[in-house]
C-alpha cells in the first residue's frame, strides 16, 4: 500500500524535524511556562504516535489478509455481529489513554495558569501590554516606563502581563516563553511567564486583527537583572515622558518603530480592570478575585508614588 | 457615504474586473443557451419548480461542486501568495477577503451542500419511503441555500467580500473595524441559508422517524440513516443559536445595535461563544453523514456486514451531546482560567473515545471479509489513515495548555484540514461515486477515478503536514505574508506543491464526469455493486414514486437479506401511489429572500419593505392554497414499471 508507505515516511521526516538540529521555536523553550508546555507537546506526540502506528498495522493487516484477490471465489465472509471482549477493549483503551491525558493537561493548565514554579517568592515583574491596530504598548507602572513594540524584561524573574487590547481582539505571543493569550478592550487578562536565559525573542500579536496583522509584531530582549535595572534607570534619564496628546496619535492605526517613554498612560488611560472594567471572567486559576483587585490597586498606587 | 459608492468595490484589482466580466458573459452565454435551445419551459416544470427529493440532491450536488471551485480558487490563491516570503501576488486586504470567503464558502457553501445533496437523494430510498415528509419545505431548504449562497457570491463583485475570518469575531467584525458592506453580506447571506438548513433538519427528522418502511425499528434502520437523523437532531438544536447570532451581529452592523460592541455593555466574547456553540457542532453535523457514507461503503467492498451495529449508533450518539459541551476549546486562550479550561479539555478529549469506536469498527468490519479496492473503498481506506491523524492532533489541541502556543496558528490548520478533507471531502467523492449509478444511470470511471484518489490524497498530505511544523515553528494563522528570516518559505513551498496536487486532482473529477458521460455504458443493473441497503432494491433511474410496492424490512440489510436469504422484499400488489404537486413557490419566496437580502446589505429600506411584503405574500398564498397533490393509478404503475425492466420482487 504505497499511501501507507508514504504516510510512514512522513511522520518520520515529522519526528526527524521536531527533534533535530534546528529547533522548532515552540519546542525550544527559554521559560518554565514554555517547558511546561513543550513537555505536554512532546508526551502526547508520543503516546498518539502509538495510537496512529496501531491503526495503521491494523488497517494494513486487514488490507494485505482479506484482499479478494487472496480469496477463493467461493468464499463468502461471515455475519459477524460483534464480540464484547473486543469492544470492551476498544473502549477501554482510548478511556485509558484520555484519562492519563486529561490528568496531564489538568496540572499543566494549573501551572501556566500561576506564578511560574520556583519563581513565587520573588514580587512578579509587572508589565500591562496593550495592543492598537497594529503595535504594542507595554507599560512598566513600578518602573514608571513605558515602550512601544519592544520589551526589556530581567531573567530569572516571574513576569506578570496585564494584557488588553485597544480595538479588536489580539493575542500576547512569545513563543519561546510560553503560550499566548487573548487581549481584549473591556477587561484585563493575566499571562503568567518567565525567562531562565538571556536572548532576543520574536514575540507578535497571534489573533487576525485586520489589515496590519502580519506585521504585528514585537521583540523581547531578556537581559540579567542587573542589566535591566540598568536600562531602567538610563530610560528614565534620557527618555522623554508620554504625554496624553502624544499617547493619542500613537493609537491611530498604522504602524511604528520601536520607541521609549519614561511615564506611562496608565496615570491618565487606565487599564479596564477594577473600577475601570467592562466585566469579569470567573475564578482565574489560583489566585482569587479579591486578591488580584488588591494587587491591582497596589500598583495604581505605586504608580501614583512614581508620577509624585 | 454616497448612495453609490457602496456599491463599488473598496479594494479594487485587474481580477476582480476580470472576474466581473467572466461573470456577465457565464449569465449571458446561461441566458442565451437556455433561450436558443427552448428548454426555459422545461428548466421551469421540471427542476426549478420540482419537489422530488432526488431531484433537489442533484441540484444541491451541482451547486456543492461549483462551490467547491470557487472555494478551491480561493485556497490556490492564498497558498500561491504564501509560497514565498514576501511575495506581492496579494496585498493585505485581498488576501483577508479570500480567506474569509474561503472559509465560508467550502463549510456552508460546499460541505453542507454536499450532504445535503447525498442525505436528500439516499435517505427516502433508504428507508424504503415515496419522499421526504414535507417535499414543498424540502424545495425551499433547496432554494433559500441557493439564494443565500448567490447572495453570498456577488460580494466581491459588489461593494466588496467580507474580511473578518470565517469566524468573524468582533469587535473587528463589527462597524468601527469593518467599514465596507462585506461583513453585512456575511451576516445576512449566511442566515438564509441557515434557515434552508434548519428546515431541512426539521423535515428529515419527521421523515426518518415516521416514514420508515414497515418493519424497520430503529435499530435496523441502514447506518446512513442513522448518522442523518442524529445530524439533523444537532442541525435543529444548534442552528438556532447561528440565526441568533447572526440576527444580533445584524442588529448591530445595520441599527446601531451594542450587542458585541466594546461600549455600552457590549461584549466581544458574547459573540465568540454563540459561534462556537454553533460552530463546534457544526463541524460534526459536516462529520457525522460521513461516517455514515463509509458506514455503508465498507461493508459493501468487504462484503460483509458492519462490525458493531450497536456501538456505532451509541457512538453517534454520544457524539452528538458531547459536540455541544466543548466549544470553549476554540478559545482556551481568552482567560478564563485553570479549572474552566480543565473542564473543557477533558471533555474534548472525551470525544476521541466515541470516535475511536468508530475507526476502530471500521476496521473489523474488513475482518475476514472480502475486499475489493473499488474507488468509493479507496476513499474509504484512505480516509482512516489520513483522518486519525487528524484526529489525534485534535486530541493534541484538546490539551488546553498545550494549545496556548498551537491555537491561532498553522499546526490548528493543518488538524482542521486533516479531519475535514479525508472526513467531509473523502466521503463526499465516495459517495458521489458510490450513488452515481443510482442517481444517473451510469458508472464513473475507474482508472480516471483511482487518479483522482491519488492526486487528492497525496495532495491533502503534502499540502497540509508541513504546516505541523511551521506552526510548531511560530507561523501564525491569516499571515498573508512573512520575511524570509523566518524560514517558513520552505514549509509553505511544499504546501503549495501539494495545493496545486489537490486542484489537479479536483479537475480530474470534472474529467471524468465528462469522459463517463460521453462514453460510460448505460447498460447497467440497478444494483452494480452487489450492495446491502434499500436504495439499491428499485431500478435505475429511480421512478418518480421510488417503490411500485412498499418495502417490508426484517433487518439492517434488507437488500442483502433478500438477494441472499430469500426475504421477500416487496409482498403485495401495485396501488394507487399518491404524490405531492410541484410548486413554483419554493423558487419565488427565496427569489425574493435574496432581494430583501441585498436591500439589507446595503440599507435600501424601501426595496426591503417591499420584499418582506412579498414573503408574507407567498407565504398567505400558501395558507390559502389548496393542494393535495396527485394519484398515479395502477396501470401507469403497471407500465412504468415495465418499462424499467419488470416488477420489483
Ligand atoms: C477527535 C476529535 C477532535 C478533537 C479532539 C478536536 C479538537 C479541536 C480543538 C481543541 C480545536 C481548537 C484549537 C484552537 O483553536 O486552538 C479544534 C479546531 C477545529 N476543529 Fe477539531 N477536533 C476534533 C475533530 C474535528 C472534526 C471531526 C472536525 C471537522 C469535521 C474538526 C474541525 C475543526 C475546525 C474547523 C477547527 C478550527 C476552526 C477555526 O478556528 O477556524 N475537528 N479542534
Ligand atoms: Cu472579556
Ligand atoms: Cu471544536
Amino acid at each position: 500500500m504505497k499511501i501507507k508507505g508514504t504516510l510512514l515516511l512522513l511522520m518520520f521526516a515529522v519526528m526527524a524535524v521536531l527533534t533535530g538540529c534546528e529547533p522548532l521555536m515552540v519546542l525550544n523553550p527559554k521559560g518554565p511556562q514554555a517547558q511546561t508546555q513543550a513537555d505536554v507537546i512532546l508526551l502526547s506526540i508520543g503516546i498518539m504516535s502509538f495510537i496512529v502506528i496501531a491503526v495503521f498495522a491494523i488497517l494494513i493487516y486487514m488490507l494485505v489478509k482479506y484482499r479478494a484477490s487472496k480469496q477463493s471465489d467461493d468464499y463468502e465472509p461471515p455475519h459477524i455481529e460483534g464480540n464484547h471482549i473486543v469492544e470492551g477493549i476498544i473502549v477501554g483503551i482510548p478511556i485509558l489513554i484520555v484519562i492519563v491525558l486529561s490528568i496531564v493537561s489538568v496540572r499543566s493548565n494549573y501551572l501556566v495558569e500561576a506564578t511560574p514554579e520556583g519563581y513565587e517568592d520573588q514580587d512578579p515583574l509587572v508589565v500591562y501590554a496593550q495592543s492598537s491596530n497594529w503595535k504594542w504598548h507595554f507599560s512598566y507602572p513600578e518602573e514608571g516606563i513605558e515602550t512601544v513594540n519592544y520589551l526589556y524584561i530581567p531573567t530569572d524573574r516571574a513576569l506578570e502581563f496585564k494584557l488588553y487590547s485597544d480595538g479588536p481582539i489580539t493575542s500576547f505571543w512569545v513563543p519561546q516563553l510560553g503560550g499566548q493569550k487573548y487581549a481584549m478592550s473591556d477587561m484585563v487578562t493575566t499571562l503568567h511567564l518567565a525567562a531562565d536565559a538571556p536572548g532576543e525573542y520574536m514575540g507578535r500579536n497571534a489573533n487576525f486583527s485586520g489589515e496590519g496583522f502580519a506585521e504585528n509584531t514585537f521583540s523581547v530582549n531578556a537581559v540579567t537583572p542587573d542589566e535591566f535595572d540598568e536600562w531602567v534607570d538610563e530610560v528614565q534619564e534620557t527618555a522623554k515622558p508620554l504625554t496624553e496628546d502624544k499617547y493619542n496619535e500613537l493609537l491611530e492605526p498604522g504602524h511604528l518603530g520601536q520607541l521609549t517613554f519614561s511615564s506611562t498612560h496608565l496615570e491618565f488611560s487606565p487599564a479596564p480592570e477594577g473600577e475601570h472594567g467592562g466585566h469579569h471572567h470567573g475564578g482565574s486559576s489560583d489566585d482569587s478575585e479579591e486578591e488580584n483587585m488588591e494587587m491591582d490597586h497596589e500598583n495604581m498606587d505605586e504608580t501614583h508614588d512614581h508620577s509624585e | 457615504m454616497d448612495f453609490f459608492d457602496r456599491f463599488a468595490i473598496p479594494h479594487p484589482s485587474p481580477v476582480i474586473y476580470a472576474s466581473m466580466v467572466a461573470i456577465a458573459l457565464t449569465l449571458v452565454a446561461i441566458v442565451a443557451g437556455v433561450t436558443y435551445t427552448k428548454k426555459w419551459g422545461y428548466l421551469w416544470r421540471e427542476w426549478l419548480t420540482t419537489v422530488d427529493h432526488k431531484r433537489i440532491g442533484m441540484m444541491y450536488l451541482i451547486s456543492a461542486l461549483l462551490m467547491l471551485f470557487r472555494g478551491g480558487a480561493d485556497a490556490i490563491m492564498m497558498r500561491a501568495q504564501t509560497a514565498l516570503p514576501e511575495n506581492t501576488l496579494l496585498d493585505s486586504q485581498h488576501y483577508n477577503e479570500i480567506f474569509t470567503t474561503h472559509g465560508v464558502v467550502m463549510i456552508i457553501f460546499m460541505a453542507m451542500a454536499f450532504i445535503m445533496a447525498l442525505m436528500n437523494f439516499v435517505v427516502p430510498l433508504q428507508i424504503g419511503a415515496r419522499d421526504v415528509a414535507f417535499p414543498r419545505l424540502n424545495a425551499l431548504s433547496f432554494w433559500l441555500y441557493f439564494w443565500g449562497a448567490m447572495l453570498f457570491n456577488i460580494s466581491f463583485v459588489i461593494g466588496g467580500s467580507p474580511d473578518a475570518g470565517w469566524t468573524s469575531y468582533f469587535p473587528l467584525a463589527g462597524n468601527e473595524f469593518s467599514q465596507s458592506v462585506g461583513t453585512n453580506y456575511y451576516m445576512i447571506a449566511i442566515q438564509i441559508a441557515g434557515l434552508g438548513t434548519l428546515i431541512t433538519g426539521i423535515n428529515f427528522i419527521v421523515t426518518i422517524l415516521k416514514m420508515r418502511a414497515p418493519g424497520m425499528k430503529l435499530m435496523k434502520m441502514p447506518m446512513f440513516t442513522w448518522s442523518a437523523l442524529i445530524t439533523n437532531l444537532i442541525i435543529v438544536f444548534a442552528f438556532p443559536v447561528l440565526t441568533v447570532a447572526l440576527a444580533m451581529g445584524t442588529i448591530d452592523r445595520l441599527f446601531g445595535g451594542n450587542f458585541f460592541t466594546t461600549t455600552d455593555g457590549g461584549m466581544d466574547m458574547l459573540w465568540a461563544n454563540l459561534f462556537w456553540v454553533w460552530g463546534h457542532p457544526e463541524v460534526y453535523i459536516l462529520i457525522l453523514p460521513a461516517f455514515g457514507i463509509y458506514s455503508e461503503i465498507i461493508p459493501t467492498f468487504a462484503r460483509r456486514n458492519l462490525y458493531g451495529y450497536k456501538s456505532m449508533v451509541a457512538s453517534i450518539v454520544l457524539i452528538s451531546v458531547l459536540s455541544f459541551v466543548v466549544w470553549v476549546h476554540h478559545f482556551f486562550t481568552m482567560g478564563q482560567g485553570a479549572m474552566v479550561n480543565s473542564i473543557f479539555s477533558i471533555t474534548t478529549m472525551a470525544i476521541a473515545i466515541p470516535t475511536g469506536i468508530k475507526i476502530f469498527n471500521w476496521l473489523f468490519t474488513l475482518w475476514k471479509g472480502k475486499i475489493t479496492i473499488t474507488v468509493p473503498m479507496l476513499y474509504s481506506l484512505g480516509f482512516i489513515p489520513i483522518f486519525t491523524i487528524g484526529g489525534v492532533t485534535g486530541v493534541m489541541l484538546g490539551m488546553s495548555a498545550a494549545d496556548y502556543q498551537y491555537h491561532n496558528t498553522m499546526f490548528l490548520v493543518a488538524h482542521f484540514h486533516l479531519v475535514i478533507i479525508p472526513g467531509v471531502v473523502f466521503a463526499m467523492l465516495a459517495g458521489l461515486t458510490y450513488w452515481w449509478p443510482k442517481m444517473f444511470g451510469f458508472m464513473l470511471n475507474e482508472r480516471i477515478g483511482k487518479l483522482s484518489f491519488w492526486l487528492i490524497s497525496i495532495g491533502t498530505c503534502v499540502a497540509f503536514f508541513p504546516m505541523f511544523i511551521s506552526g510548531l515553528d511560530g507561523q501564525a494563522r491569516r499571515m498573508y505574508t512573512y520575511s524570509e528570516a523566518t524560514g517558513f518559505g520552505i514549509w509553505n513551498m511544499i504546501s503549495f506543491v501539494g495545493a496545486i496536487m489537490l486542484a489537479a486532482g479536483f479537475v480530474t473529477i470534472v474529467y471524468n464526469i465528462y469522459y463517463s458521460t460521453r462514453y460510460a455504458s448505460r447498460d447497467i443493473s440497478s444494483d452494480p455493486w452487489d450492495a446491502r441497503s434499500l436504495e439499491w432494491a428499485t431500478h435505475t433511474p429511480v421512478p418518480d414514486y421510488n417503490f411500485a410496492i412498499t418495502p417490508q424490512v426484517n433487518s439492517s440489510e434488507a437488500f442483502w437479506d433478500s438477494k441472499k436469504n430469500g426475504h421477500k422484499l416487496f409482498p403485495g400488489n401495485y396501488k394507487e401511489i399518491h404524490m405531492p404537486n410541484n410548486s413554483g413557490v419554493p423558487f419565488i419566496m427565496s427569489a425574493i429572500f435574496f432581494v430583501l437580502g441585498f436591500a439589507l446589505v446595503f440599507s435600501i429600506w424601501i426595496l426591503a419593505v417591499i420584499a418582506l411584503l412579498g414573503i408574507f405574500a407567498c407565504l398567505a398564498h400558501r395558507s390559502f392554497e389548496q393542494d393535495h397533490g396527485y394519484h398515479i393509478p395502477v396501470e401507469e404503475v403497471k407500465e412504468t414499471e415495465e418499462k424499467l425492466g419488470g416488477a420489483r420482487q
